[in-house]
């Protein structure tokens, strides 16, 4: 079960997850306790644009028009599972 | 050939000693101890990880004994971080003094595991054979306070099993990120001492009700991870998610096994000061010797389970019957299932050992409650 990511929250990796290249596999990674996850080429672009910065929505525009496709249910459905997985952290936009 | 199309290693789980503080009856470590001084030097550990990183190791677990004793500790977590593992330690927290966590931190180190034997001083000690349990508590919080995932790992049995919900009333009050709740696999001195160990069916069942309740309600802050007994399944597990398929465990000596209780198998040894880690992987006997199906004779190789199941635990089939080539015991289709069924109706016997709380409350040092047990050194000498 997912629950939703708001457009305005602004996404990061939690402190413990690492992303990085695995070279011998010719793949990007997400390194956490005892987990290992493979990273598809959209997932990697997504977590690559979440820095705490951007919200959301940016994310969505950035990768629209990167892919020339509407993106935003598949950023919102993987951010949804890494959340519930406490994998990203999302801040709650209070910048107005 | 099935050799040269063979991935590499994910995690390598380095037991850089077996020299522990603790001496706990279910210890997986081998019977036989390494000895200190027959140990890896420094420049062998930081050759292994250079090697295992080369191969694809993405996690490099560094574990004992108590990883702690090693002097080079934080060097060779620095070292795997450098590499761009992800890096584990795992421990009994006993000399996690604050400086050495904060060079651990220092060094790149990721993720903490500290093990627990109980929710309470008295029998936590007792299980561990030392005063450690306050230790434990403290160090914990330690672990959270430098910003650390903190994963607590406790081995159920017999003697603790009734305890978890209390022992889960520590994993929320510590506020610990992942909880391992693992029955005892009988290997080793777990076997050696299984009839104090084995838990009744009853206790199993309480527990996982306990262990339901509490994933539920916590699902959003910690995950918990319940390995069952096998003795109590139908069929075996998939050992290590196959043999030789994604994990590596390097003893303090340099041996390379597939699994922590490879140790036990007559298959000739494949050690990192003779060989380089790719050949020990793609091509050493250790490694070769069941991975992939072509090893299995009946039940198993015409087995529709043989994917899934893997033929089980070679360790558990050698232990049990002799053959490490033998269907793993705990199957319900193997030959030998009457092993396990009898050691399963002995836990269950009414008249067989009280369980938990029957201990005798300060019931003093090791062993004093359980004359049988098989009682783990510290160290080899």
């Amino acid at each position: 079960m997912t629950g939703t990511v708001p457009l305005t929250g602004r996404p990061a990796l939690a402190r413990f997850v690492k992303m990085r290249f695995d070279k011998a596999r010719d793949r990007q990674v997400l390194l956490g306790p005892e987990t290992v996850v493979t990273l598809n080429p959209t997932g990697a672009d997504i977590l690559g644009l979440c820095d705490g910065t951007r919200t959301v929505a940016d994310i969505v525009d950035e990768l629209g028009r990167r892919y020339d496709r509407v993106v935003d249910d598949e950023v919102t459905q993987f951010l949804a599972q890494l959340v519930a997985r406490r994998w990203i952290a999302i801040e709650e936009d209070t910048r107005g | 050939m099935a050799e040269t199309t063979v991935d590499g290693p994910l995690g390598l789980l380095a037991e850089l000693t077996h020299a522990c503080p603790l001496s706990c009856s279910y210890c997986s470590n081998p019977l036989e101890l390494t000895k200190r001084s027959a140990e890896l030097a420094t420049a062998d550990w930081h050759r292994v990880l250079d090697e295992a990183a080369d191969l694809g190791v993405l996690q490099s677990h560094f574990s004992g004994g108590e990883p702690l004793l090693r002097r080079d500790l934080v060097e060779l977590v620095g070292h795997a971080s450098s590499l761009g593992m992800y890096t584990n330690l795992v421990t009994s927290a006993i000399g996690l003094s604050r400086p050495r966590a904060q060079a651990l931190r220092e060094a790149g180190l990721d993720h903490v595991q500290v093990s627990i034997q109980a929710d309470e001083p008295v029998l936590s000690d007792r299980l561990a054979g030392i005063s450690s349990f306050d230790k434990k508590i403290e160090a914990a919080r330690l672990v959270k306070e430098l910003g650390w995932p903190l994963t607590l790992n406790v081995v159920l049995h017999r003697q603790n099993i009734d305890r978890v919900e209390a022992i889960l009333g520590w994993v929320e009050e510590l506020g610990a990120d992942r909880v391992e709740l693992a029955n005892t696999q009988y290997y080793g001195w777990a076997l050696a001492n299984r009839s104090a160990l084995l838990p009744s069916r009853e206790q199993l069942e309480n527990a996982e009700k306990v262990t339901r309740a509490f994933r539920e309600r916590l699902r959003d802050r910690t995950d918990v991870i319940y390995v069952i007994p096998d003795y109590y399944s139908q069929y075996p597990k998939p050992c290590m998610g196959g043999w030789g398929d994604r994990q590596l465990v390097i003893g303090p000596e340099g041996n390379a096994w597939p699994c922590l209780s490879a140790h036990e198998l007559p298959l000739p040894k494949a050690n990192v000061r003779e060989h380089d880690l790719e050949w020990i992987w793609r091509s050493s006997p250790m490694f070769t010797a069941f991975r992939g199906t072509d090893w299995m004779s009946d039940p198993c190789r015409s087995c529709d389970r043989r994917e899934v199941d893997l033929g089980g635990c070679r360790c558990q089939a050698f232990q049990l019957t002799g053959d490490m080539t033998r269907t793993d015991p705990v199957c319900v289709l193997s030959p030998d299932r009457h092993i396990i069924d009898e050691a399963v109706a002995a836990a269950n016997d009414p008249a067989a050992a009280e369980p938990v709380g029957a201990v005798p409350v300060g019931s003093g040092p090791v062993g004093l409650g359980m004359p049988e047990l098989a009682v783990r050194p510290h160290r080899a000498d």
